[in-house]
């Protein structure tokens, strides 16, 4: 298995676009045990994981995988269909899938809980409709070496023919990592008082 | 919008903050920590020179990595051994309760809760690991989150969080004999698909619901995350209360008077708005097996896997991936497929009812030749419980391997996995490719007695037929 690993930083502060090539992995309902197999979550660090994501389709289709394809090594932008990311509450999924170089996910639609993980990451999922994910991912497979340009500000796609699509983002998540606020630690700290006063009133933290 | 739901009660007394973005901050009032998903946020926590917030409001256990066969430290296997380390290092270093292995309280985090009395109406519950869902049995907000997540309530003790939709599942009639809980969630999911429940809370509610015992509310709420819902729940009622009465964490004298009135009242109320509504009829559902790769792909035990043409356009790709991993034939009964592993046990299945269940078909009968069966309690307390009813006894004598408490092979992060293109008959919840430890192995998901009645007759059988005659 061939490690792609990314030269560049992982997302830190203000994010207003992600460039970049894109890999298609196609498939309704592709889980988290898919996405980074249980056996890798036996570690201490999120270190080594992006040599390990897909492992397992990755082995058996024996260097055919887009992750392993040679032509969509350095890539940032993945584009999945529906439900991507159920199952497991992992965030060694969306670690494995950062480490690999992956920036931005565009997708049909994702599992809560995997959405919420990458947001903590820094990587925006956006959405597109069924008919344009397909024909994205059509244009892309057929075109691999496209450098796209992902928008968080217009919640947009733009290929490198010039070719506009137009994706959804969150106005929540767009918003925090515009700002850079997409780490959510320092704003929940910032209300400790607050936090006392509920801490307070809920009767079971006080013997009712 | 949902108005006077438990989950609109339990969300608005838990309301901290609004934060920038317009997500909410949440208070948490359970965290559970494990081996797996928590070592990164401690590490974290301490690069940023924090403290944990409420070290007494967290809670810790050991299940996912540890061995079921000798659990004597050091563990074989390193990694693991260091995962186990760096837990009880990290409880040690911030205050936090490990109910460690050898304790008599420790098993699966989502076992260990609710025995322990830890888990309580009307809280926030949250946990790396998604199966979390478990504890709205009681009436609990509860949920997975990732790691990052984790960090932050060990930080904060809170969430930023999103409100979801209310789904209210009502369930009429009563489950025929020979049918459970796991069935039931199974079959809703078969309805409902694995993404009708993204977006959405689910209250399990009506007579088939009013009559579940806890345990069984538990396989039910576990596994909603299985059809998309990041949490569900069920209204706390007099079975709640009588599960909790006495467990160690639950309150006392006359604090208990107390917390029984206030339970009474986060009850989604008779005028309480729904987003959605969907009904089923509980006489009507037959134990139910996965012949798939996702536990929407189900199917009653007297049915045949779909064909292409009964599936609905869209589920068709995954049909087709399914038919091709699983090896089985479009059209063909999943009655009298083989097996080779039987497995019993998980968070979803791995109570003391559960091997109840089991054991009483397996009693007085023998696994079949070539299959390897396993017994694998959630916790140190079901496995004291089940063998002082003599259940260890019943399921070795009947040619199963008793085995100590933990994930055990729902997951095989241990050393508990099939092999090569194995079929399991699991009591878990998850028939993911590659889940139960093997890139090509297979996983039909079924109820407990469905999986002994499996390892009987070496092939899926219908358990209401061995529970209603002598072996």
């Amino acid at each position: 298995m061939t490690a792609a690993m990314t030269t560049s930083s992982f997302p830190l502060g203000p994010i207003a676009a992600v460039l970049g090539r894109a890999v298609v992995i196609a498939g309704d309902d592709i889980d988290t045990d898919r996405i980074i197999p249980a056996r890798f979550l036996k570690c201490v660090t999120f270190d080594g994981l992006g040599e390990q994501v897909f492992a397992d389709d990755r082995a058996e289709l024996s260097g055919e995988h887009p992750f392993d394809r040679a032509e969509l090594q350095g890539a940032s932008v993945l584009v999945v269909n529906r439900n991507f990311g159920c199952g497991s509450s992992r965030e060694h999924a969306p670690q494995a899938l950062m480490r690999w170089g992956i920036r931005a996910v565009v997708g049909e639609s994702f599992a809560e809980i995997f959405y919420g993980n990458c947001l903590a990451l820094g990587i925006p999922c956006f959405t597109a409709s069924h008919a344009s994910v397909l024909s994205l991912q059509d244009q892309l497979i057929a075109d691999p070496d496209q450098e796209l340009n992902l928008s968080l500000a217009t919640a947009s796609l733009e290929d490198s023919r010039g070719q506009l699509w137009q994706l959804e983002l969150q106005a929540g998540p767009q918003q925090m990592l515009a700002s850079g606020q997409w780490d959510a630690t320092s704003q929940l700290l910032a209300h400790d008082s607050e936090l006392t006063r509920t801490a307070e009133s809920l009767p079971y933290i006080n013997g009712f | 919008m949902s108005a006077g739901t438990l989950y609109d009660k339990v969300w608005d007394l838990h309301r901290v903050a609004q934060l920038p973005g317009g997500s909410t901050q949440l208070f948490i009032g359970l965290h559970l920590i494990h081996e797996v998903t928590s070592p990164q946020a401690f590490a974290a926590l301490k690069d940023l020179g924090l403290r944990v917030r409420l070290p007494e409001r967290t809670v810790a256990t050991v299940d996912h990595i540890v061995p079921t066969t000798s659990q004597a430290r050091p563990f074989a296997d390193p990694l693991a051994e260091e995962m186990l380390a760096t837990l009880e290092r990290n409880c040690s270093d911030y205050g936090i309760p490990l109910h460690g292995l050898g304790s008599g309280r420790q098993g699966i985090v989502h076992v260990i809760a609710p025995e322990l009395g830890l888990t309580q109406p009307g809280m926030t519950v949250a946990c790396g690991d998604s199966h979390t869902s478990t504890h709205g049995a009681f009436g609990a907000i509860a949920f997975g989150i990732g790691t990052s997540q984790v960090r932050d309530v060990l930080a904060s003790q809170s969430l930023s969080m999103g409100k979801l939709k209310v789904r209210r599942i009502w369930v009429e009639g009563q489950l025929q004999p020979g049918v459970y809980a796991k069935d039931l969630v199974l079959h809703i999911i078969r309805v409902l698909g694995v993404k009708g429940g993204v977006g959405y809370a689910y209250e399990f509610a009506g007579p088939a619901i009013d009559a579940l015992a806890m345990e069984e509310r538990m396989t039910l709420c576990n596994m909603a995350i299985e059809g998309g819902a990041r949490c569900g729940y069920v209204n706390p009622d007099a079975v709640t209360f009588a599960y909790l009465e006495g467990r160690p964490y639950a309150p006392k004298a006359e604090g208990w008077e107390r917390a029984v009135a206030w339970w009474r009242g986060l009850a989604s109320g008779a005028d309480a708005v729904f987003d959605d509504e969907v009904r089923f009829d509980a006489a009507a559902i037959a134990p139910t097996v996965t012949w798939g790769i996702t536990p929407g792909q189900g199917i009653g035990v007297d049915e045949t896997v779909p064909t292409l043409e009964q599936t609905e356009p869209d589920e068709r790709p995954l049909a087709q991936e399914a038919y091709r991993y699983m090896d089985l034939q479009p059209g063909t009964p999943i009655a009298g497929t083989r097996v080779d592993v039987c497995f019993i046990g998980s968070c979803t299945n791995g109570r003391l009812s559960d091997l109840q269940a089991a054991a009483a078909v397996a009693k007085g009968r023998h696994v079949a030749p070539g299959i390897k069966a396993f017994v694998v309690p959630g916790s140190e307390q079901v496995a004291a419980a089940a063998v002082a009813e003599g259940l260890d006894r019943v399921f070795r004598e009947a040619g199963f391997e008793w085995r100590e408490p933990g994930c055990s092979m729902c997951l095989a992060m241990n050393p508990d996995r099939l092999e090569g293109r194995q079929i399991s008959a699991s009591s878990s919840n998850r028939n993911f490719k590659g889940r139960q430890g093997s890139a090509s192995g297979r996983t039909l998901l079924m109820s407990p007695a469905m999986v002994a009645a499996a390892a009987i007759a070496g092939k899926v059988c219908d358990v209401r037929q061995m529970i209603n005659t002598t072996p």
